[in-house]
């Protein structure tokens, strides 16, 4: 096999897979023409990521890494979170093909993008309260 | 069912190889008995061939390597040796590498070459091929079936455009070879490329049939075996097993093509009626009869792989994901799809030991496979979420 028992097993039972409807913030990076997909939603409290979902078209490394990524980042402050790296979500998985860690592991890019949407929210929340 | 990807050996090929295994040290070429015994199985296994694609001349099948080999030899031997008369080669976008590649080579060697579209089903654009067809044309190599989506051509056709003018044809039956008839001479085939893995032989050996008075040069020079086009003393245990494996599938090809006809076309309706936006790869009739090729939307075909291989079946995909490069199947491309449809395609290759039960149980599986990552993708409309 290709992937890591880590990898499959992350596949096999994905972890927070699913949307938020009214989410604090949404990043989706990648696009369907390149086989790899995938959107997260956080929900914030206080300072950290209370709640996390993430929806992903593509391939056994794309959900894997997506899935690993919703338990790393889950329960940590956004601080924290914005410092998870593609490389630490696949150390975590026990590694990924070296084919597959450019175009598959982008989940660390969805949860950043997620959190700079909630920040960006938050500041035009306050402007618009100006 | 990923009999594309590599067939077990049939038993009965096996058996017939042992006794030359035992003694693969012989060589063909030797005067003493054991080189004659050997040389008398490897024109033996030659007949086999010969008359499985229906030449009396067993002297037009000259044993390689393989299907790399004889596309090599065919493209390059042919292009070397009349560029005298031409220098302009014509094959179609969604041949196999093995043809594509040579192809590209001597268009960086002063050769020019075109490549045909096809159409949605993947038939090589007969108007096309027509219009492109000069004087100046030495080969023109479209291949006899495509293993990625089954589609056949209509070589008959095909072979009457080529011979208007003063071209070859070659032909890559790699993916149609023991699967479906091939008759060179009522198809107008001038080469042909063979493949013995893909009729249950053993790998590591195929065949180039040359039509009598066709002018090709080597790609191989050495001692001279081959009647001089492939030199390299004779691989005889496994030209036996594949002369074998050419007698087992004249023999047993018209019973296999009714079955296994019949098991494509159960399998194809069972993956597309049950699945809503599922749609077929290739034409829907004029394929080879093991070949289903299926896409779904809004999913990835890796993750439907994995997904079936945890319940047992192994297929492949045309996905990039799975392959070595990052970009779908040129094959796919080629007849039209996007990438992201591309990406969502399965293909399943059924053999021999598939049976019935097999069939039914995948089509039993699918849908709850591609309903749980359409759950999973944000790319699914709203009312296939439910």
């Amino acid at each position: 096999m290709m992937y890591s028992e880590k990898v499959m097993e992350q596949f096999r039972n994905p972890r927070n897979m699913g949307e938020i409807p009214d989410a604090d913030g949404v990043g989706t990076v990648g696009n369907p023409v390149c086989g790899d997909m995938m959107t997260i939603y956080i929900k914030v409290k206080d300072t950290h990521i209370d709640d996390i979902k993430f929806k992903t078209f593509g391939c056994g490394a794309a959900i894997a890494t997506s899935s690993m990524i919703t338990e790393l980042a889950k329960g940590k402050t956004l601080e924290e979170a914005m410092k998870i790296t593609r490389a630490n979500v696949a150390d975590e998985l026990g590694g990924l093909p070296p084919i597959k860690m450019h175009c598959s592991n982008l989940a660390a890019d969805a949860l950043h993008a997620a959190i700079e949407d909630y920040y960006k929210k938050q500041k035009s929340d306050k402007e618009a309260k100006k | 069912m990923d009999h594309t990807a590599g067939r077990p050996v049939d038993p009965r090929v096996i058996d017939a190889m042992v006794p030359y295994g035992k003694s693969f040290y012989v060589n063909p070429s030797s005067i003493h008995s054991f080189g004659q015994e050997a040389r008398k199985a490897l024109e033996e296994a030659r007949a086999k061939v010969a008359e499985l694609i229906n030449t009396e001349r067993k002297e037009s099948i000259i044993f390689t390597s393989g299907a790399t080999e004889s596309d090599n030899m065919a493209i390059k031997g042919v292009a070397y040796r009349n560029k005298d008369r031409g220098t302009h080669i014509i094959t179609s976008s969604i041949e196999h590498m093995s043809v594509l590649n040579p192809c590209k080579f001597l268009a960086t060697n002063g050769f020019k070459v075109t490549f045909l579209p096809v159409d949605q089903y993947g038939f090589v654009d007969l108007e096309s091929l027509g219009k492109e067809l000069t004087d100046e044309t030495i080969l023109v190599s479209i291949m006899y079936a495509n293993g990625e989506i089954g589609t056949i051509q209509p070589i008959k056709e095909i072979s009457q455009i080529v011979h208007s003018k003063n071209a070859y044809l070659h032909v890559d039956a790699t993916a149609a070879n023991g699967q479906v008839p091939i008759d060179v001479k009522n198809e107008g085939i001038d080469l042909l490329t063979i493949s013995s893995n893909d009729m249950y032989g053993p790998t590591g050996v195929g065949a180039l049939y040359i039509k009598e008075g066709a002018r090709i040069e080597p790609i191989i020079h050495g001692g001279g075996q081959e009647r001089g086009l492939r030199s390299g003393t004779e691989n005889v245990p496994s030209i036996v097993g594949f002369g074998k494996a050419a007698e087992i599938a004249k023999k047993e090809m018209h019973t296999e093509i009714e079955r296994l006809g019949k098991l494509r076309d159960k399998l194809i309706k069972g993956l597309l009626d049950s699945i809503p936006y599922s749609f077929l790869n290739g034409h829907p009739t004029k394929r080879l009869p093991n070949n289903v090729a299926v896409r779904y939307s809004f999913i990835e075909g890796e993750s439907m792989l994995l997904n079936l291989d945890m319940m047992g079946v192994a297929a492949s995909s045309g996905s990039a994901c799975t392959a070595k490069t990052l970009e779908p199947s040129h094959v796919l491309r080629a007849i039209g799809l996007k990438h992201e449809e591309a990406h969502g395609s399965l293909l399943f290759t059924l053999g021999k030991q598939n049976t019935e039960e097999e069939v039914d149980y995948v089509i039993s599986v699918m849908p709850d496979i591609v309903k749980r990552l359409r759950a999973m993708s944000p790319l699914t409309p709203k009312e296939l979420r439910e």
